[in-house]
C-alpha cells in the first residue's frame, strides 16, 4: 500500500498539522511516512500545502506532482491541484468559499461541510479534524486508534485536554462526507 | 450610526481632499503583514521624497529583511543590496553621484548584527546619506528570531525562553553609538504607532533629507516599530506592547542635530 | 531500541548535533535552515551536554567563531543556507588552510544573490569545487533523507577529525524542511578538556602546557617555498581521503541500459523515476553519489562500459554534470537534467527528460 497525498488551502486552516497527524498515524502502524511542506512566507496569509506519503515500502520521492487524493481547503488550490489528482483517484473539499467547483469526469469527489461543521462544534480549531475524518471514511489507511495515537503525539502535552473534542471531530467527518461522484 | 457613513457621492461631493497617496508609492499591494509598521515608514518616506521636488534624483536601497520588498512599493529608482550592505552600496553611488539623492532603508538585522561594520564606517565617514533604520526588535522576515534589538527577557524563536543579557548580550543601541560619530549630521528616534508621532516621524525625514542636500553628512532616523507576526500578537496589542515596553529602552527624541 | 521521532531535516541535524558530543555551534538565521538554530536554542543543550550555542552577527562571524573553537580542538559546526554559505567562504579557505576540523551544513536554496528561499542544488560548485581561495577541498557528504541528515553530522566529525580537514554536509531545502522517521544514535559524551589536550596535544591551541612545544594554528606561510610545501602536504591528504572515503548507492544498476545519476533530493526522485521506467519496460539504474568530494568516478566510469547514456540529474543548471562527464571521459553519451532556480522536478518530468535527451536522442 502506498497512498499518495497533498493537503492544500490557507495558511492557519490547520493544514500543515492535519499532516503531521496523518505521518503520526502512519508511524504508529509501522509504515513509512514522508511529510513536505510548502514553507517560506507565501504562508503568511498565503496559500500552504503539504505532501503526505504514507507506505509499507520505503519512500523514494517525497516531491510529487500527481496524488492519489487530493484534500482541497480554498480555490486557489483547486486550481492549483485538481489537475494533479490521478485518474481514478480522489478529490475531497470544503465547497465553503470554492467558486469554481472541480469539472474531472475521471476521479471520485466528495466534500465536506469542514467549515460549517466546525462552527457547529463552537470550535474553528476542530476544522482540520473534521476534514481529516471525511478522509479516512473514504480512505480508511490508518486505523482510528492509530490516529489517535497519533494526535497524542503530534500534540504538546498541555493541549492533551483538547484530544476528546478532536475524536468528536474526526466522528463528524466521518458522517457528514457527501459523495459527489464515483468512477 | 449608519447615517454617519458617507456615501461614495458624497464624498465626492464635498471636495475636499483629505488624504491623496503620494505618487511615489506604487500602486502593488503592500507584503507587509495587515497592522506592520513599514508600510507607514514607507509612505512617509516617500511623501517627504515628493514633498522635497526628489523624486527625478533619489536612488533608495532595499535591505534584506520584510522590506526586501520595498523596491516594488517606493516609486523612484531603487537598488537591492545583500544582507547588511545598503550603507555600502550607498557610498558607492553617492561617491560617483555627489549631487544625487541617498538613502538606504534597513531593518534592525539588516542594519546592526550583519551590517554593524557598514552602518558605523558609512556614519564614521560621514557619507551623505540617509539611513531609515526599523526597529522592530525582531528578525521579522525569517519567522520572528532574536534581533540584536530585542528586548532582555523578551521571547523570540532563537530566544524562546526570553533574551538573556549574559549569554545573548544586551540590546543594541546603535543609534546612540552612530550619534556619537562627528559623521552624522542628525540622529533621531522616531515612532509611528500613533497619529501624532506619524506627523512627527515624517518631520524627521524631511529634516534628514534636507541635511543630506546641504552636505551636512549621515542623517540617521531610527523608526522603532511593531513586528505583530513576529511578536505572536494582534496589531492592537503590539502597538500597545510598544508603547508600554520598546520605548523604555529606546526613548524617542532627537539625540544630535 | 531508541524511539521513532518525526523530524525535519533541519532538526534532525540539530538534535544529532548534541547526541554526537558537539562541543559548539555557531549560527545566524537564514531560510530553509532557520530550524537547526531555533531547535538548538529551544533544547538548551548547555543543559543537556554543556555544548555552547550562539546566535552570531553575521555568517562571517559565525565560521570565524567556529575556526577559533576547532582551533582548540573542540567540534564546532555551523550551518546555513547559499547566501550565507557565500559569506562563509573566505573563513572557509583559512580554515581548509589551517587544517581545523568543523563541520558545515548548508540547506541550499535557490540562487545567484538572494534568490529564492525554495529547494535547489546550485551550491554544487561553490561547495565541491572550493568558492574560497587556494588550492583546497573540502569533505562533502550529500544526505538524502532526515535520518541521513541525522547520521552524517558524526561521520562528518569522524572524517573532519580523521583528517584534520573541514567536512560539508550539503543538503537542500527538501531534505531540510521535510519530516520523516528518524531514530538517534543514543548521547555521546562530550570529550573532557583533559581529554581534548591529550588527543589533540599535537596542534591544539589550548595553553602550553606540561612542557609542550607552543602551538600555532595558522594559513601564513610567506616563505613560498614553504608554502609550496604545505600545499603539496594537502594534496598528499586530499589523495589519501580520494583513496579512502568515496562513497556512493546504487539502485538497479545490474541490467541497466540507462543511468541516471543524482545525489540528495533529486537522487529520490530519481528512484521513483526508475520505478516508473520500469513499470514502461526501460532498463534504468541510479548511481547516487553520498560523497561529491571525494567523487564516485571510477564507479561511474565503470557503468559507463555497460550502459548507452547517462543523465546526471540535479536541481541546477548543470553543475555536478561536468564532473559525470570527467568520469565517463566520452564513453558514452551524457547529459543533463535540472528544474531550477528554486523549482523541482518531479520524477515524471526526469523520465521524459530521460526519453528525450538519452534514449532518443
Ligand atoms: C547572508 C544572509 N544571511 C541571512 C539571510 C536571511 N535573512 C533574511 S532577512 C533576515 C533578518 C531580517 O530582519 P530585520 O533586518 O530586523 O528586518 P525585518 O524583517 O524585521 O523587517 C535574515 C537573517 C540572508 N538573506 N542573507
Ligand atoms: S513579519 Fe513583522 S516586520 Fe514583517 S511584515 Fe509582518 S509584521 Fe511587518
Amino acid at each position: 500500500m502506498t497512498e499518495e497525498i497533498i493537503i492544500a488551502g490557507f495558511g492557519g486552516q490547520g493544514v500543515l498539522s492535519m499532516g503531521k497527524i496523518l505521518a503520526y498515524s502512519g508511524i504508529m502502524e509501522d509504515k513509512e511516512v514522508s511529510w513536505m511542506p510548502s514553507y517560506g512566507p507565501e504562508m503568511r496569509g498565503g496559500t500552504a500545502n503539504v505532501a503526505v506519503i504514507i507506505s509499507d515500502e520505503r519512500i523514494n520521492s517525497p516531491v510529487l506532482h500527481n496524488f492519489d487524493t487530493a484534500i482541497i481547503l480554498n480555490q486557489q488550490s483547486m486550481d492549483k491541484f485538481e489537475e494533479s489528482v490521478n485518474p481514478g483517484g480522489v478529490l475531497l473539499y470544503d465547497p465553503n468559499g470554492i467558486i469554481h467547483h472541480p469539472t474531472r469526469k475521471d476521479i471520485n469527489i466528495y466534500t465536506i461541510e469542514g467549515a460549517n461543521e466546525a462552527s457547529k462544534l463552537k470550535s474553528s480549531k476542530t476544522f482540520n479534524m473534521i476534514v481529516l475524518g471525511a478522509f479516512l471514511k473514504i480512505k480508511p489507511i490508518v486505523k482510528m486508534e492509530n490516529v489517535l495515537k497519533g494526535l497524542k503525539k503530534s500534540l504538546p502535552e498541555r493541549h492533551h485536554h483538547l484530544i476528546p473534542m478532536n475524536e468528536e471531530a474526526i466522528k463528524v467527518g466521518f458522517e457528514k462526507i457527501k459523495e459527489v461522484q464515483t468512477v | 450610526m449608519s447615517e454617519n457613513i458617507l456615501t461614495p457621492e458624497e464624498i465626492i461631493k464635498t471636495g475636499e481632499l483629505v488624504f491623496k497617496k503620494t505618487k511615489l508609492m506604487t500602486d502593488a499591494e503592500l507584503s507587509y503583514c495587515p497592522g506592520c509598521g513599514h508600510g507607514v515608514a514607507h509612505r512617509i518616506t516617500m511623501e517627504v521624497i515628493e514633498e522635497l521636488g526628489l523624486e527625478e534624483q533619489t536612488i533608495g536601497i532595499a535591505p534584506v529583511g520584510c522590506s526586501v520588498l520595498a523596491y516594488e512599493f517606493m516609486n523612484v529608482d531603487m537598488q537591492e543590496a545583500a544582507h547588511g550592505r545598503a550603507p555600502a552600496l550607498a557610498t558607492g553611488i553617492k561617491r560617483v553621484y555627489p549631487n544625487k539623492t541617498v538613502f538606504t532603508y534597513q531593518g534592525d538585522g539588516d542594519l546592526a548584527a550583519i551590517g554593524t561594520a557598514e552602518t558605523i564606517h558609512a556614519c564614521n565617514r560621514g557619507e551623505n546619506i540617509t539611513i531609515i533604520f526599523i526597529n522592530n526588535g525582531i528578525y521579522g522576515m525569517t519567522g520572528g528570531q532574536m534581533a540584536p534589538t530585542t528586548l532582555p527577557g523578551m521571547n523570540s524563536s532563537t530566544s524562546p525562553y526570553g533574551r538573556d543579557v549574559h549569554t545573548m548580550g544586551y540590546p543594541l543601541k546603535i543609534t546612540e553609538l552612530v550619534a556619537m560619530l562627528p559623521g552624522t549630521s542628525y540622529v533621531t528616534r522616531q515612532a509611528v504607532h500613533k497619529p501624532g508621532l506619524v506627523r512627527k516621524a515624517k518631520k524627521a525625514i524631511k529634516k534628514a533629507f534636507e541635511l543630506q542636500m546641504e552636505n551636512k553628512g549621515t542623517s540617521f532616523v531610527e523608526i522603532v516599530s511593531n513586528c505583530n507576526s513576529g511578536w505572536k500578537m494582534t496589531p492592537v496589542e503590539s502597538n500597545e506592547w510598544l508603547d508600554k515596553n520598546m520605548l523604555d529602552y529606546y526613548p524617542l527624541g532627537d539625540l544630535k542635530g | 531500541m531508541e524511539e521513532v521521532k518525526l523530524m525535519k531535516g533541519n532538526e534532525a541535524v540539530a538534535e544529532a548535533a548534541i547526541r554526537a558530543g558537539v562541543d559548539a555551534y555557531f549560527g545566524y538565521p537564514i531560510t530553509p535552515q532557520s530550524e537547526v538554530i531555533e531547535y538548538l536554542m529551544a533544547e538548551e543543550p548547555h543543559k543537556r551536554t554543556g555544548m555552547v550555542v550562539l546566535q552570531a552577527e553575521s555568517e562571517l562571524a559565525a565560521i570565524n567563531m567556529v575556526y577559533g573553537a576547532a582551533a582548540c580542538g573542540k567540534k564546532a559546526m555551523t550551518s546555513s543556507s547559499s547566501p550565507g554559505f557565500s559569506l562563509k567562504q573566505e573563513g572557509i579557505s583559512y580554515i581548509a588552510g589551517a587544517e581545523l576540523p568543523c563541520v558545515i551544513v548548508d540547506v541550499v536554496r535557490g540562487g545567484p544573490g538572494l534568490g529564492t528561499i525554495q529547494p535547489s542544488q546550485a551550491d554544487y560548485f561553490q561547495v565541491v569545487k572550493g568558492g574560497g581561495h587556494g588550492d583546497y577541498n573540502l569533505i562533502v557528504l550529500a544526505p538524502a533523507t532526515v535520518q541521513e541528515m541525522a547520521d552524517f553530522i558524526e561521520l562528518a566529525f569522524e572524517l573532519a577529525f580523521k583528517y584534520r580537514n573541514p567536512a560539508v554536509i550539503l543538503s537542500d531545502g527538501v531534505i531540510g524542511q521535510m519530516m520523516e522517521k528518524v531514530v538517534f544514535s543514543p548521547q555521546k559524551e562530550r570529550l573532557t578538556d583533559e581529554e581534548v589536550d591529550k588527543l589533540y596535544n599535537s596542534w591544539a591551541t589550548t595553553g602550553k602546557k606540561n612542557g609542550r612545544e607552543r602551538n600555532i594554528i595558522t594559513s601564513l606561510e610567506l616563505v613560498p617555498e614553504r608554502q609550496e610545501a604545505h600545499n603539496h602536504h594537502l594534496q598528499a591528504k586530499y589523495k589519501k581521503i580520494t583513496e579512502n572515503e568515496i562513497r556512493f548507492e546504487t539502485f538497479n544498476c545490474e541490467d541497466a541500459d540507462y543511468l541516471l545519476v543524482a545525489y540528495g533530493s533529486s537522487a529520490r526522485i530519481c528512484q521513483k523515476t526508475v520505478q516508473l521506467a520500469r513499470e514502461k519496460g526501460i532498463k534504468v539504474g541510479l548511481l547516487r553519489p553520498i560523497t561529491l568530494w571525494p567523487y564516485p568516478s571510477e564507479a561511474i566510469n565503470k557503468l559507463a562500459d555497460q550502459v548507452k547514456g547517462i543523465l546526471a540529474v540535479e536541481m541546477s543548471a548543470g553543475q555536478m554534470v561536468e564532473d559525470v562527464r570527467l568520469a565517463v571521459n566520452g564513453k558514452v553519451k551524457v547529459e543533463h537534467y535540472g528544474r531550477f532556480g528554486g523549482m523541482v522536478h518531479s520524477p515524471n518530468e526526469v523520465l521524459d527528460a530521460l526519453e528525450t535527451k538519452i534514449i532518443g536522442g
